[in-house]
């Protein structure tokens, strides 16, 4: 088992226009990525529940050449609108950090 | 033409970058040299008010610069969404600037000013026949969404750039563009391919960010036939597969498909591979034209005026029971609000907690507090500034005073840093416009104009 703040590289979020959140993980080693995409458990249902969204909501693409997972979904409140906590989005993807990948 | 050579000062001009880097830039002979200007990241405001989120003095420094470099080499210098936003005020603003740095340094060029802001009459008679459609979650445009929109403008691709270019503009101002437009748009018109330059141009429009150590500085783009090849000047940086694939994904829904005005920049099956220990050569990439050439239009309201007051607290009597103290609070202001005339139709209040969920608000999954200190920001929306100073005085002081259960501190039950506490933050304005346009002229939204600085 390995916490992806322990095996990613990179791990952050950010706006994709005003109205979107975009989260994005990366690492540095090809074959740990294909190791971890294999798994199935980063997936557009894991944003889906970690958010509060729904599944048809998340746009999730693995990113083979650059060993990268990307997750989009609506914002909770668009950018800068009352109640936003988080205008650029910056800092949305700890959730993701404590997320478990059952690698052998 | 084998090669045609980019370099991008900084991620928005005004976020500073190394005088070095830019020396080494131009010794690396490039055929044009810029900046992006804004972004709507920042928030609604700024395109709301007029105003920009870097400083005068910021810009001055960075735009000075590069129009110094840019004349000594015989380059073109493009600034893309100046003044931030870039809106007609935006626009404005930088003409004004780059004009004072011309008198100052005895600069002369053939300056051009394309404009971006549009016209209500056009965005009512683009409704009436169709030609708009709702980007997000936006519901269609409506007539009343134009009239009820302090501002609103197109964002260009790079026609209107090529066009200031074959018209022998040497400084181009431009407000509202896309931002790899400036950039796709020189490159494209000195016979490169167009997805290669369009990929240069997502690489140069946040400076140095597909670097490591990740800082606001230059970088430096090759366009080649069938790739390009990303490195930075400054020496304590360094292009790597894994910084320059991090800033492929950088704020786009998709990592392998960026629309773009004109066509779709295809990025699923581009190769990151170092060439050198501090640059990266990307191929693959593919640019499929759009049926339908489209503009994407951006417009904020105002949504009211708001005010704010930022406290703290250390007792851990009240942290215990901070969710019914707020509840408390809430109801307590409502009533004293209404009592001085201000029914709750007329203001919204929002306490951000900080130390609970202050960062991540509804998304939060931690539930339970660990902190010993909890931090507030009140905040009020009202129909007019005085209602939002009203009330959010009234919240402010029943923060401080409110009873709860087991209260200790018979004085106050918060800290507040600042006298004034009360912060006033003028009008708030939140997106309304976010939708397209089918034009059958990608230069028609945008009419440039000419000067002899």
């Amino acid at each position: 088992m390995a916490l992806i703040r322990d095996i990613a590289q990179i791990c952050k979020s950010k706006n994709a226009g005003p109205f979107n959140i975009t989260i994005d993980v990366l690492f540095e080693d090809h074959a740990l990525y294909h190791r971890v995409k294999a798994t199935g458990v980063l997936s557009a249902p894991l944003f889906a529940r970690l958010y509060g969204v729904s599944v048809m909501d998340v746009l999730f693409t693995p990113y083979d050449t650059a060993a990268a997972f990307k997750a989009t979904f609506p914002r909770r409140i668009p950018a800068g609108d009352f109640g936003d906590t988080d205008v650029y989005g910056a800092q949305q993807h700890a959730p993701l950090l404590d997320i478990d990948i059952p690698l052998d | 033409m084998q090669e045609y050579r980019m370099l991008s000062t900084s991620g928005i001009l005004g976020y500073g970058y190394a005088e070095d880097s830019l020396k080494i830039g131009m010794s690396w002979e490039p055929h044009v040299i810029g900046c992006d200007g804004g972004s709507t990241d920042p928030g609604p405001y700024y395109l709301g008010a007029g105003k920009s989120f870097t400083s005068r003095l910021s810009v001055k420094r960075d735009l000075r610069l590069m129009l110094l470099a840019a004349m000594a080499a015989r380059i073109p210098c493009i600034i893309g969404t100046s003044g931030g936003a870039g809106g007609e005020p935006h626009l404005r603003d930088t003409a004004a600037l780059v004009r004072e740095i011309a008198r100052e340094e005895r600069l002369s060029f053939k300056m051009a000013l394309i404009h971006a802001e549009q016209p209500k009459r056009d965005l009512l008679s683009w409704i009436e026949k169709g030609l708009t459609k709702p980007l997000s979650r936006m519901k269609p445009l409506e007539a009343a969404m134009v009239h009820n929109a302090e501002r609103i403008v197109g964002m260009m691709g790079p026609e209107p750039f090529m066009k200031a270019l074959d018209e022998g503009a040497q400084v181009i101002l431009a407000g509202r563009s896309s931002d790899p437009a400036q950039w796709a748009a020189p490159a494209i018109r000195a016979g490169m391919a167009p997805a290669p330059s369009w990929y240069a141009g997502k690489m140069l429009e946040c400076g140095a960010e597909p670097t490591v150590p990740k800082e606001p500085d230059c970088i430096f783009l090759r366009v080649r036939d069938d790739h390009v090849i990303c490195e930075p000047p400054n020496p304590i940086r360094r292009s790597t597969p894994l910084a320059v694939a991090n800033f492929a994904l950088h704020e786009n829904s998709s990592p392998i498909h960026h629309v773009e005005p004109g066509g779709l920049l295809d990025t699923s099956a581009c190769n990151f591979i170092p060439v050198s220990d501090r640059a990266v050569k990307i191929d693959g990439m593919t640019w499929t034209p759009a049926d339908q050439y489209t503009i994407k239009l951006e417009g904020v309201e105002k949504a009211g005026y708001r005010a704010i007051a930022i406290c703290g607290t250390r007792d851990p009597v009240l942290i215990g029971q901070i969710d019914s103290y707020l509840e408390t609070h809430r109801t307590k202001v409502a009533a004293k609000a209404q009592s001085f005339g201000v029914p709750p139709e007329d203001y919204s209040l929002n306490v951000h907690c900080y130390g609970r969920d202050g960062v991540m608000g509804g998304w939060e999954p931690e539930r339970a507090i660990t902190s010993h200190e909890l931090g507030f920001v009140i905040e009020v929306l009202g129909k007019t500034q005085d209602i939002a100073n009203a009330v959010l005085a009234m919240a402010r002081t029943s923060m401080l005073h409110a009873d709860f259960p087991g209260r200790l501190c018979k004085e106050g039950n918060m800290a507040f840093p600042f006298s004034p506490s009360d912060i006033e933050m003028g009008a708030m304005y939140r997106f309304s416009v976010f939708h397209t346009v089918a034009v059958d002229d990608p230069c028609a939204m945008f009419p440039i104009e000419y000067e002899k600085v």
